[in-house]
């Protein structure tokens, strides 16, 4: 990848993408669904996970959520 | 459209909705794996080297109490779209999440005002090389956050791209939320590849890929 492609990929952004609001408003209802199907989960909400796959803060959020209800 | 909690939910509001020894019962319960999960969430963010261990432990205590009050307060807010205690555990990750933020974070060792745009080539993982093409680039990118951005998404950009401060401190110093700061970065991501392209500095099918 070059230059010129990473800061277009940075610039670009994806119109599904709803927010951090949104997300962190379903990020509950999203973690559950994403414990018993990653793929379900994505399809189920296309507009969280199109956010989630580019919001660091909130990526992280999720990563911790989905670590406190994960079984042991 | 609400549904149903299930049964261990529907137990869990039961409880809290309850009064007397039942319903502080229920809240201990409640704190206690609020706490569990504060700590949890302070250790998995691996912060131990810029917090001290005493620091930390208050930090997962209080983001405990604060994710508690949110539950309380916002008990009759849960529509049963998940388990009830991963839309608690939400606000425990959350209290987390700002607090290390805010608490880890320091600004770089620069004067106030000077914005180094030098900065965005690490911050965008780009190669040391291919200098002459980068700094044709940089300056059309600069030319268009001066000219084509609003006041907000210049401010935000800068702060963000050139600073490297976290989404959550930028949100905090400006006084607003996480979800406004990233979508006036995302709208000024939008205007800047607009102009990039219009501008010959960038393909069409660069911006696409």
């Amino acid at each position: 990848m070059t230059d010129r492609d990473r800061l277009a990929a940075f610039l670009s952004t994806d119109p599904r993408d709803g927010g951090c609001d949104e997300a962190l408003a379903l990020l509950h209802a999203y973690a559950d669904a994403y414990l018993q199907d990653p793929d379900e989960a994505a399809r189920h909400r296309p507009s969280v996970a199109a956010h989630l796959a580019a919001c660091g803060p909130c990526a992280e959020d999720l990563a911790g959520l989905l670590a406190a209800i994960a079984p042991r | 459209m609400p549904a149903a909690p299930d049964p261990d939910s529907a137990e869990w509001l039961r409880a809290l909705r309850a009064t007397g020894s039942e319903r502080l019962a229920a809240e201990r319960r409640l704190h206690t794996l609020l706490l569990g999960a504060a700590r949890a969430e302070v250790a998995r963010r691996n912060v131990r080297a810029t917090i001290p261990g005493a620091e930390l432990d208050d930090l997962a205590e209080q983001a405990a109490d604060d994710a508690f009050m949110s539950v309380r307060r916002r008990l009759g807010e849960f529509r049963g779209e998940s388990r009830f205690t991963t839309w608690a555990y939400k606000f425990a990750v959350l209290e987390v999440s700002g607090k290390v933020t805010r608490h880890t974070w320091r600004r770089p060792d620069r004067a106030v005002g000077v914005e180094d745009w030098s900065a965005l080539r690490g911050r965008l993982g780009l190669q040391p090389e291919a200098a002459s093409e980068w700094h044709e680039l940089l300056a059309a990118l600069r030319r268009a956050v001066d000219t084509g951005l609003t006041p907000l998404q210049r401010s935000v950009f800068v702060a963000l791209m050139l600073d490297g401060q976290p989404l959550d401190v930028v949100a905090a110093s400006l006084g607003a939320s996480r979800g406004s700061v990233y979508k006036a970065l995302f709208d000024a991501r939008r205007k800047l590849l607009a102009v990039l392209v219009a501008g010959g500095h960038l393909t069409a099918g660069e911006a696409r890929r």
